[in-house]
């Protein structure tokens, strides 16, 4: 009996921790930082900016706030699963400026909390053939419109948005991994293990749309950081490379943006000048990430190590 | 010709009487050895269980598996359990509707390897799960383009209409062993006068009981076909090289007949054994069983030729990069060993008759039955390993997979339940059924309801 109540106590403060948290998150909506989640709205005659569903930014008094139970906290899910509607995202990958910086992987593995062995995003080294010189290739989540991952997901937990993007929904995924089978260019992973969150990171809201906390037992993969979109910003890896590789922006608007340096340009010349491409095209799969070829490059390709050496990552074998 | 081969398959003159004593005479011996080796098996799903709860704590981190081979030991389990079960359609329903009487005593022991078989193709398939506490957002959320929905479906269709088949001819003989057996524990005859659903023989029983199972026969087939055929579009529909293969289906189908035969060689001889059936089990059907396993074999053998040899013969990139690594990479010993010591050796081996006796042919189906493991491994793992992109920053043990203690326990406790299954309900039920030994032989008084 004892226990039962004390369970209960708990639910309702981890309830209204989590309200109180989409509260916070709703009023740094505007330009704040997700990661100040868990500010509590206290009614000392302090206003609570909220966004309105039609866009509008207004302020109330924090008693007018009804408690919004779990339930409807799939809202975010909800909005997640609609997409920006009017938007097709697409990126372009210069592959003729990338320096192996590895700005981008880091930005993502930050951003989605993923361990060194995890990727969004990977370099890979790459050499066509044995005439050609080597070079270095971003591989994301190419978000194919015809994606052969959503199709055998038994359970609609990844799906493809109006948009485009191609997401996972931790909370509906069973881990069977089909989809990572069925993706040609492994851009999928799995949470093997449980991620090493303390308990009150674990409890945050799930984002589909930042798939944070990652989930054990779980897919995870590349989002073309759908919560930056939303929020009228460039994806984590793009405006983290220092060197001009990545140009991000909607393909219905013809337009796209260069991380770097900010020029914007017609996604269709950029493509067609520098005879860009997107991989494998004979799979049908119709890949949203164009490349563009590796030529004139003024610097010089130093090949680093393949494979992590063991003091890289954390132990994954016990 | 049935008639014939009727004839030919019973060893010696019965009596109704005696067929009920020898068939009934081993559910009375519970022998020390019986005892250790359910013992045994108990000791080994424990084991497994305890594994088992520590990757449910811990997470699939503890397998082999890793984001380059993400289907690992636990999904070749369950190809290899599917194709098991399949033996119960073969001989309970694609011999009998050929009127091939002779398999009639090995039909419960088929039905029996199917049951435990599929049972463990289900768990397996829960095990494999990263959230199993999410199980039933499949039929709760499932898509119905998704082939896990389908083997989903598909799986748990055959697990209810196996239990069925396994349960109709046994009426009849549960009625005996109610009628006979009034001498053991109370819960027993519980059980038998239960499941017996008030079986006096009566023409009316029989006629429905005889409809009934022809319509059950009729309708396994298409879900049997259906099960493995799925099963094997798990890996078809992907786009990889090694799986994206049109003749997955039929190839799968096949190899399950060669796995199911062996299997049911293998308990013949056990039982044989054990229960002293060797006027019921018989050198007989021992040649007979061994030429339907070499005549799986070729079917298999040819499939096996047009799937290596195509690709072998265009060499396409990534294709070549798997068959090397096939023919002569790492996985080398492995293919090699499945290929010849599960294929076709056997193949040679039983042409000749002496190799069909009952010891030979026990030895020569265990190779099969760990050659078709062997060869759901080979068909799961290597093709992970040649992605389109090649596979880098990661640990390097990333890109090769050797089972875990964790995988090989749990794993052996699936074999071990799959055993215990069929342990346990040889314990309770006769392993021929009694009222088709009767009538092979030409009586059919067995009830004192029934005329003649």
């Amino acid at each position: 009996m004892k226990n039962k109540s004390q369970n209960k106590t708990n639910d309702s403060r981890r309830d209204f921790l989590k309200s109180s948290a989409l509260l916070g998150a709703g009023a740094i909506a505007g330009g704040g930082i997700l990661s100040s989640c868990s500010t509590e709205p206290e009614s000392n005659g302090e206003k609570v900016k909220l966004l309105t569903a039609t866009g509008e930014l207004v302020e109330v008094d924090p008693s007018q706030i009804k408690k919004i139970r779990k339930e409807k906290l799939s809202e975010l899910a909800e909005r997640g699963r609609e997409g920006l509607v009017g938007h097709h995202w697409t990126m372009v990958i210069d592959l003729s400026k990338c320096k192996n910086a590895r700005k981008c992987m880091a930005a993502c593995q930050g951003a989605h909390e993923l361990l060194p062995y995890q990727h969004h995003i990977n370099v890979l080294q790459m050499q066509d053939s044995r005439s050609t010189s080597p070079y270095y290739m971003p591989k994301p989540c190419y978000h194919c419109d015809n994606p052969p991952c959503t199709k055998v997901c038994p359970v609609n937990a990844t799906f493809k948005r109006k948009d485009g993007i191609v997401l996972i929904d931790n909370e509906r995924c069973i881990g069977c991994r089909f989809c990572v089978a069925a993706c040609p260019y492994s851009a999928r992973i799995f949470q093997w293990f449980e991620p090493d969150y303390t308990e009150e990171e674990r409890n945050r809201i799930y984002d589909v749309e930042l798939n944070v906390p990652q989930k054990r037992g779980t897919i995870s993969k590349c989002l073309f950081s759908a919560d930056r979109l939303r929020k009228g910003q460039l994806p984590y890896c793009v405006s983290a490379c220092p060197n001009g590789v990545y140009w991000f922006g909607d393909k219905l608007e013809d337009a796209v943006t260069n991380g770097t340096t900010k020029e914007t340009r017609k996604f269709s010349e950029l493509i067609k000048e520098n005879a860009g491409y997107t991989y494998f095209e004979d799979l049908g799969t119709k890949p949203q990430v164009y490349y563009l070829p590796p030529k004139n490059r003024t610097f010089d390709y130093e090949p680093v190590k393949k494979f992590l050496d063991e003091d890289e990552y954390p132990a994954d074998r016990s | 010709m049935s008639a014939t081969s009727t004839s030919k398959s019973k060893s010696g003159h019965k009596t109704l009487e005696q067929i009920r004593e020898d068939l009934i005479r081993p559910l009375y011996h519970n022998t020390f050895w019986n005892q250790v080796w359910i013992r045994f098996l108990i000791l080994i799903i424990v084991l497994g269980a305890l594994a088992y709860g520590h990757q449910l704590i811990k997470g699939l981190g503890l397998t082999a598996m890793r984001d380059y081979s993400a289907w690992g030991m636990y999904i070749s389990n369950f190809v290899f359990w599917v194709a098991v079960s399949l033996i119960g359609s073969l001989i309970s329903a694609i011999l009998k509707l050929l009127n091939q009487n002779w398999s009639n005593p090995l039909s419960r022991i088929s039905e029996l390897i199917a049951l435990g078989a599929i049972t463990m193709a289900g768990a397996s398939i829960v095990i494999d799960m990263g959230r199993p506490d999410r199980v039933l957002n499949i039929p709760m959320h499932g898509r119905i383009q998704s082939p896990i929905v389908w083997d989903f479906f598909v799986v748990n269709t055959y697990l209810v209409i196996s239990v069925i088949l396994l349960y109709l001819p046994l009426i009849p003989d549960i009625a005996i062993l109610r009628d006979r057996m009034t001498d053991v524990p109370k819960w027993q005859q519980k059980i038998y006068k239960a499941l017996a659903l008030g079986w006096q023989g009566t023409q009316e029983q029989w006629r429905l009981l005889k409809k009934s199972i022809k319509i059950m026969i009729i309708l396994i087939l298409p879900v049997a076909f259906s099960i493995h055929t799925v099963t094997s579009w798990l890996f078809a529909v992907t786009l990889r090289t090694g799986w994206h293969s049109t003749i997955f289906g039929p190839y799968f189908v096949a190899g399950a007949f060669v796995a199911g035969s062996a299997a049911v060689i293998i308990a013949m001889y056990v039982f044989q054994k054990r229960q002293k059936l060797q006027d019921y089990i018989t050198d007989y059907h021992f040649d007979k069983m061994n030429k339907l396993l070499v005549i799986t074999l070729l079917v298999y053998l040819y499939f096996n030729i047009n799937e290596y040899l195509v690709p072998g013969y265009t060499w396409e990139r990534l294709d070549g990069q798997h068959l090397q690594e096939l023919f002569l990479g790492h996985e080398a010993p492995l293919f090699w060993l499945t290929q010849i010591f599960g294929m076709v050796l056997p193949i040679l081996l039983l042409l000749l008759k002496p190799m069909r006796k009952p010891l030979p042919s026990l030895v020569i189906s265990i190779f099969v039955l760990f050659g078709a493991w062997i060869k759901r491994f080979i068909i799961v793992i290597p093709t992970q390993f040649h992605p389109q992109f090649p596979i880098q920053n990661v640990p390097e043990h990333f890109t090769h997979y050797i089972p875990t203690y964790t995988e090989i326990a749990v794993s052996m406790a699936t074999l071990a339940m799959a055993l215990l299954i069929i342990t346990l309900l040889v314990r309770i039920f006769p392993v021929v059924p009694i009222w088709e030994e009767a009538h092979d032989r030409g009586i059919y008084k067995i009830f004192k309801a029934e005329k003649k």
